[in-house]
C-alpha cells in the first residue's frame, strides 16, 4: 500500500518532466499532428543542437546559448559571495557573542520572510541609484544580499554544534576572528558548505521575477528568456524545441544535485564535530 | 613573586551573583585547586583569570601585571579545556604549533619547542595525527603539550580529567602532578572532583554560592575545615556531622550526642580551648570515619575511647570495611580493618579518635575549634 501510494505520487510529481522529455525528443511536425502527449517515433535530437545554437530568441538567433552564460555569470559569484558572507556571518552569530548578536541574526533572517514581490520596489530604486539597472552585476547583488539570510540562518545551525571552548583555545593562543575562521571553522563547514551552494546555485538559477524585471534583451538570464523563446513564436509553436530548451535550462542544476546531493541529506543531518 | 592575585573580583550576571568578592594570591610555583560542585563558580573565576570573561569587578594580577584590559593571548597564560578543545581540522603538530604561528615565531623554533615539548609528554609517533585518530587520553597529553609549549607564567586546567575514564583518570592525575614537579610550572586547576583536589595541590580553594570558603593547604582543608560545607564536601565518604551540645565538667569541656537519651553519648575534648565560650551551647560535632575504628584499634600512645555503638550497616570495600552506626541515636560512617565485619543489627565496641573532632558553630556553621 506504502509503495502503491508513493509511486502514484511520484508519478504524478512526473508526469510533466516525462511529457517535456519526450517532447524534446519529437519533431515539430509529429506534436502538431498528433497531440502534446506521446512517444516519438524516433529520435529527433535536432531540438537540441536547435534549442542550444540555432533558435530565435527575440531578434537574435544564437539558441539560448547567450542566455545560460548570463545565468552563469550571476549564478556563480551571487552563489559564492552568499555562500561566503554566510558563513562568516553564521560564525559571527554562533560563536561570539556580542551586544545584540540575536538581534541581529533574527534581523537578517526575517528576510526569509519577505516575499519577494515586496522586495521588488525597493530594490528598484537601490539599483537606479547605484546604477546597476539592466547589469548583470546587479542581479549578482541582489542575489548575494537576497541569500544572505537563507546562507546565515543555515551555517548558523551548522556552527552552533561547535564546541566554544574551540574557540577560547584559539583566542588564548593568539588567533583572531578571521584566523579562527580560516584555520579552525571553515575546515570544518564541508558539509554545509554544500548544503548552501547547492541551495544557492538551485535558487538563484531558477530565479526568474529579479531576472525579468531588471533585465531586458541579450542581458537576461536562461529563465526569463524561456518567456522569451516561447513568446516569440509567432508562426507555428516550436513544442519540440521549446522543450529542448526547458531541459537544457534545467540541467546546471540537475548536476549539482547529482554532484552534491549525498551531502546534501548528510550535510543537513550532521551535527559537526565530534 | 604572586603569580596570580585576584581582588575583591565579583561576577554578576543580571541579578545572579556568581562570583562574590574573591581574593586569591597565588604564589609562583605552586599548585591550586579550585574546588566546588557544579554552579559554585570556579569554572567563570578560571574564565575571567583567562580573560574569556569579563569580571563585575576587581583586579585580575598575573606576575604582577593588572591584565583586566589585556586580551586572552597577551596575558602569558596557557589553558586546557575539559574537551580538550583540539582544532579537529589539524594535525597533532599543527594543533601545537598554531600558537607560535599566530605570534609569527620562526619555524626553526618552533620546530625546537615541538620536539622537546612531543618529547616530555611522549608523543612523538602521535605528531601526524589528527584529534580523531587520538584515544581520549593521547587527546589529553596534546592538549597539555599545546599549553606546555608556550611556557606561560600559569597555566589554567579546567576540568581536565572528567572526560576520562576511572582508571585513565587516575594515571593521567599522577602524570599532572608528576609534570609539575618536574617543570615547577605554577597551576590554577579546576575540578569539581575532591580527590583531585587533595591528591595534587598544594593548596586548595574551596568554592561554594560564588565565594571562596577556605584556601589553604590540603592537611588544614582536611583536618580543620572552615565551616560545615568544606567539612562536607572534602573526604568521601564525607565527615560525620551531628548536633550535640557542649557541656563543662570538672575537668574540662564534654560533649554530648543525643543528651538525654539512654545511650546518650560523652566525650571528654583536650586542647579544645576555643570551644569555651559554646559551653552550655548548643554545636555541631563532627568526626571523620576513619577516626572511628574498631575497638581493638589505638590512635595514639594514650588509650583510646570506647563506645559500644548498634551496627546498622556493614559495607566491605576490599581495603576497608565501611560500618553505618549511631552515636548517641545519630548516623555516622566508621571506617575499621578490612578484615572485621560486625553483623548488622548487634552491638559493637569501638575506638574514637578524640584528637580530631571538629566542632561548629550551628548557626554560623564556622569552625570554633
Amino acid at each position: 500500500m506504502i509503495y502503491l501510494a508513493v509511486s502514484l505520487i511520484a508519478a504524478a510529481w512526473l508526469a510533466p518532466l516525462v511529457v517535456v522529455v519526450l517532447n524534446s525528443l519529437r519533431t515539430n511536425e509529429e506534436i502538431a499532428q498528433g497531440s502534446m502527449i506521446g512517444w516519438p517515433q524516433h529520435l529527433a535530437w535536432s531540438n537540441y543542437a536547435a534549442a542550444w545554437s540555432g533558435f530565435c530568441v527575440a531578434e537574435t538567433c544564437a539558441g539560448i546559448r547567450p542566455y545560460m552564460l548570463n545565468s552563469a555569470l550571476v549564478t556563480i559569484p551571487a552563489t559564492i559571495f552568499s555562500t561566503l558572507l554566510g558563513a562568516i556571518a553564521g560564525y559571527a552569530v554562533s560563536l561570539w557573542r556580542f551586544r545584540g548578536d540575536n538581534w541581529i541574526y533574527g534581523i537578517v533572517t526575517l528576510g526569509l520572510f519577505l516575499p519577494q514581490q515586496m522586495r521588488l520596489l525597493p530594490w528598484t530604486i537601490v539599483l537606479r541609484d547605484v546604477g546597476l539597472i539592466n547589469t548583470l552585476t546587479g542581479l549578482v547583488l541582489i542575489h548575494t544580499i537576497q541569500g544572505l539570510s537563507f546562507t546565515t540562518l543555515f551555517c548558523r545551525s551548522y556552527y552552533v554544534a561547535i564546541p566554544h571552548e574551540l574557540i577560547r583555545a584559539a583566542r588564548i593562543d593568539g588567533a583572531g576572528f578571521f584566523r579562527i575562521f580560516w584555520r579552525i571553522i571553515l575546515p570544518l563547514s564541508g558539509p554545509i558548505l554544500i548544503v548552501t551552494v547547492i541551495w544557492q546555485f538551485t535558487h538563484i538559477w531558477n530565479e526568474f521575477l529579479y531576472g525579468v524585471t531588471f533585465i531586458t534583451g541579450q542581458q537576461q538570464p536562461v529563465t526569463a528568456a524561456l518567456i522569451a523563446l516561447s513568446a516569440a513564436v509567432a508562426d507555428i509553436p516550436q513544442h519540440g524545441v521549446q522543450s529542448a530548451a526547458v531541459i537544457i535550462a534545467a540541467l546546471p542544476t540537475l548536476l549539482i544535485y547529482l554532484l552534491g546531493g549525498k551531502y546534501f541529506v548528510r550535510g543537513l543531518t550532521a551535527g559537526a564535530v565530534k | 613573586m604572586a603569580a596570580l592575585s585576584i581582588r575583591g573580583l565579583s561576577k554578576r550576571y543580571a541579578n545572579l551573583e556568581v562570583l562574590k568578592d574573591i581574593a586569591l594570591d597565588i604564589e609562583s610555583g605552586e599548585f591550586t585547586v579550585l574546588v566546588g560542585p557544579s554552579g559554585c563558580g570556579k569554572s567563570t573565576l578560571l574564565n575571567i583569570v583567562a580573560g574569556l570573561d569579563r569580571p563585575s569587578a576587581g583586579t585580575i594580577e598575573i606576575g604582577g601585571r593588572v591584565v583586566n584590559d589585556v586580551a586572552p593571548k597577551d596575558r602569558d597564560i596557557a589553558m586546557v579545556f575539559q574537551s580538550y578543545a583540539l582544532y579537529p581540522s589539524m594535525t597533532v603538530r599543527q594543533n601545537i604549533t598554531f600558537g607560535m604561528e599566530c605570534r609569527h615565531i620562526p619555524k626553526a623554533e618552533q620546530d625546537a619547542a615541538v620536539a622537546n615539548v612531543a618529547k616530555l609528554l611522549q608523543i612523538e609517533p602521535l605528531l601526524g595525527r589528527k584529534p580523531s585518530q587520538l584515544s581520549g587520553g593521547q587527546r589529553q597529553r596534546v592538549a597539555m603539550g599545546r599549553a606546555l609549549v608556550r611556557n606561560p607564567l600559569l597555566f589554567l586546567f579546567d576540568e581536565p580529567l572528567s572526560n576520562l575514564d576511572a582508571k585513565l583518570r587516575v594515571e593521567m592525575r599522577m602524570e599532572i602532578k608528576r609534570l609539575h614537579q618536574r617543570i615547577g610550572a605554577t597551576i590554577v586547576y579546576v575540578t569539581h572532583d575532591q580527590i583531585e583536589a587533595m591528591t595534587m595541590a598544594t593548596r586548595i580553594a574551596v568554592m561554594h554560592q560564588g565565594s571562596v570558603q577556605q584556601f589553604a593547604d590540603p592537611d588544614t582543608v582536611y583536618r580543620f575545615p572552615a565551616n560545615l560545607f568544606v567539612a562536607r564536601f572534602m573526604g568521601s565518604p564525607p565527615m560525620n556531622t551531628m548536633p550535640a551540645r557542649l557541656e563543662a565538667e570538672n575537668d574540662g569541656p564534654v560533649v554530648v550526642i543525643g543528651a538525654g537519651r539512654v545511650d546518650e553519648l560523652r566525650l571528654r575534648l583536650r586542647g579544645y580551648d576555643a570551644a569555651a565560650p559554646f559551653v552550655g551551647r548548643k554545636v555541631v560535632f563532627g568526626i571523620r570515619p576513619e577516626c572511628i575504628a574498631e575497638g581493638s584499634r589505638t590512635f595514639s600512645s594514650e588509650a583510646p575511647v570506647l563506645v559500644e555503638a548498634p551496627v546498622e550497616l556493614v559495607e566491605p570495600t576490599g581495603a576497608e570495611t565501611m560500618v553505618l552506626l549511631r552515636l548517641g541515636g545519630e548516623p555516622a560512617m566508621a571506617r575499621i580493618s578490612p578484615d572485621i565485619r560486625p553483623a548488622p543489627g548487634t552491638s559493637a565496641v569501638f575506638a574514637l579518635d578524640t584528637r580530631r573532632i571538629c566542632l561548629f558553630d550551628p548557626e554560623t556553621e564556622r569552625l570554633i575549634a
